[in-house]
């Protein structure tokens, strides 16, 4: 189990061995977004801007313009701080600027709730030209790393910040937009990000225990977001569950529900956190205190196909 | 014949230019177009190494107006200098038209960011400059900013980051006018000691009259020998400058055209009879 800010800020420098068209921006967090491992390796293409993400985020559109891919690193509840500048001096202009975000939702944990980005999926999903991605494990967002690189234009990345579970086995294929079957079954679809996939491949084993057959999809790429899936989902399985560290509000549930009423309407439940501020806690209490828990998948899921 | 005379014309050709726009649109910003004309009839004649045949290489020197309300301004300066047809000036502001109310990189040649926001402009020329040093090449960044702009806390944390990395590639002019949106600046939220203000973050700062041509020489000859630190320019200057109606009257901000007479009056104050 690796902990996703230090797997982030080593393939960071992993990738500046094999190639020199990035620099690394950081708003004085290095140590909590895990760029320190490249900060050390490569101070040279390390850029510093102190704690002031706007100006960061629109100097990051300036280094883009000289010809290097700028990645933008900060913590994601100050992202959203700057989303302003993320619309008007990256996606707007259309550089290639890559916001890598980490300390995502209510899995931040004490520090509570104005620094949990609970948030960050639907302000940022919302910005015409930005892509966002938040990968489910070490394995993934390494794997998606030089892909991001490979390919100019803005995006956001979501890196979480606690040590996740590995869900993928080191050979997994990542495509651009796609969602990776976790998990097979017909009576429903769990679809999950972020932390919440390895929760959803629990939820799915406990309902399969007592018979109940879910395919479970993690759902890394909000936008794109894979509609073959969803649609596929909802008429070979006719029920569908998401699951965010997120607001109900404008994430991983409100992009689903868009395309399955747009395309095949079916009962759709949402895991998420409510109209609500989250608090200081150790994340798994949290996690069950704001109903994120794979037992409240299980009830989700239970009553998603009550409503079949 | 002053040596300035040619700048002088040019001047008055931008001024033509932005009224036939201002009036075409029946909107715009005619004020805080027209008090930086000098300035930037400077800037693309006799200081940047930017033009139509080298609009794309890497190294061409960068003109970011980050005050992007006086689109007016560059726009007639772009077209002087041949990167688009005055024919353009009718579609501003109009649907399909290149021309958009604010700069727009991707749809207007010349243009380098999409500004209006105000304080992105001067974060965004940071960029380019520390981009043009790890490159290793010796253009140069200027980018315009206004003096409401000031109000933006984003352009003193770029002063931060400019000083600290020791940009001495980028000058910044602030267009000095003394009018914002709703009013004076005094009378919105105070901006001097404007000069210790800049200084005590760390920049070189010049101070001149923007309408005068061998101050605006004088200023960008000295920022460029300045090593080591980056350059303000804050440049006074008259907003609505050329049309003795708009001069100093708050109301010329935006949102406005001459109508009527004020419009017969502009186009001849500018030495014109009738639009372009």
């Amino acid at each position: 189990m690796e902990n996703m800010r230090d797997a982030f800020g080593k393939v960071l420098a992993e990738l500046a061995e094999q190639r020199d068209d990035f620099v690394v921006l950081d708003a004085d967090v290095s140590v909590g977004t895990g760029t320190y491992h490249f900060r050390d390796a490569y101070p040279d293409r390390f850029i510093q801007c102190g704690i002031a993400e706007q100006n960061m985020l629109s100097v990051a559109a300036g280094i883009a313009e000289s010809g290097v891919t700028a990645i933008a690193t900060c913590y994601s509840i100050f992202a959203i701080r700057a989303i302003e500048q993320a619309r008007n001096s990256i996606a707007y202009p259309e550089f290639n600027v890559k916001i890598a975000a980490s300390h995502l939702g209510l899995d931040v944990g004490p520090d509570g709730a104005t620094h949990q980005a609970i948030e960050d999926i639907a302000v940022f999903r919302s910005i015409p030209r930005m892509s966002v991605i938040s990968p489910a494990d070490p394995i993934e967002l390494k794997a998606v790393m030089p892909y991001i690189l490979d390919n100019p234009g803005p995006l956001y990345l979501r890196t979480g910040r606690s040590p996740l579970p590995n869900v993928f086995d080191e050979n997994t294929i990542f495509e651009h937009g796609k969602a990776n079957i976790l998990h097979e079954g017909t009576d429903a679809t769990i679809m999950a990000v972020g932390v919440m996939v390895h929760r959803a491949l629990k939820a799915a084993k406990l309902l399969a225990g007592e018979g109940i057959f879910c395919r479970v999809l993690n759902m890394s790429w909000i936008k794109p977001m894979d509609e073959n899936a969803v649609v596929s989902a909802a008429k070979e399985t006719g029920a569908i569950v998401t699951c965010e560290d997120h607001t109900k509000y404008g994430g991983l549930g409100s992009a689903v529900m868009e395309i399955v009423c747009e395309n095949h309407p079916v009962p759709v439940e949402r895991v998420a956190v409510n109209d609500i501020f989250g608090a200081s806690g150790e994340p798994e209490d949290l996690a069950i205190e704001y109903g994120l828990t794979p037992s409240d998948i299980v009830k989700a899921v239970k009553r998603v196909l009550k409503r079949k | 014949m002053s040596r300035y005379d040619e700048l002088k014309k040019f001047a008055a050709k931008l001024r033509k230019s932005i009224i036939t726009m201002n009036c075409y649109a029946g909107t715009g910003h005619p004020g805080g177009s027209l008090s930086c004309v000098e300035i930037i009839s400077w800037l693309f004649n006799n200081e940047m190494n930017f033009c139509v045949e080298n609009k794309d290489d890497p190294c061409r020197d960068r003109f970011i107006l980050s005050k992007g309300h006086s689109s007016l301004t560059l726009y007639a300066a772009l077209a002087e200098k041949g990167f688009f047809s005055k024919e353009e000036f009718k579609n501003l502001r109009q649907v399909g038209g290149m021309l958009q109310a604010y700069p727009d990189r991707l749809k207007t040649p010349g243009i380098e960011f999409n500004s209006g926001s105000l304080g992105q402009g001067l974060s965004f020329a940071l960029g380019c400059a520390l981009g043009a040093k790890r490159a290793g090449r010796s253009c140069r960044t200027y980018t315009l900013l206004g003096d409401g702009e000031l109000n933006e806390g984003q352009i003193w944390e770029g002063c931060m980051f400019g000083a600290h990395y020791n940009l001495d590639n980028i000058v910044a002019i602030v267009d000095y006018n003394k009018l914002q949106s709703d009013n004076l600046n005094t009378r919105i939220t105070a901006l001097e000691p404007l000069i210790d203000k800049f200084k005590a973050f760390g920049w070189h700062v010049i101070e001149i009259d923007g309408h005068h041509f061998r101050e605006i020489e004088n200023a960008f000859t000295r920022a460029r020998a300045m090593a080591g630190k980056p350059t303000v320019i804050i440049a006074h200057t008259i907003k609505g400058k050329g049309i003795s109606f708009m001069e100093n009257v708050p109301k010329w901000h935006g949102s406005m055209a001459p109508t009527g007479k004020e419009r017969e009056c502009a186009m001849r104050e500018c030495g014109c009879e009738e639009l372009i």
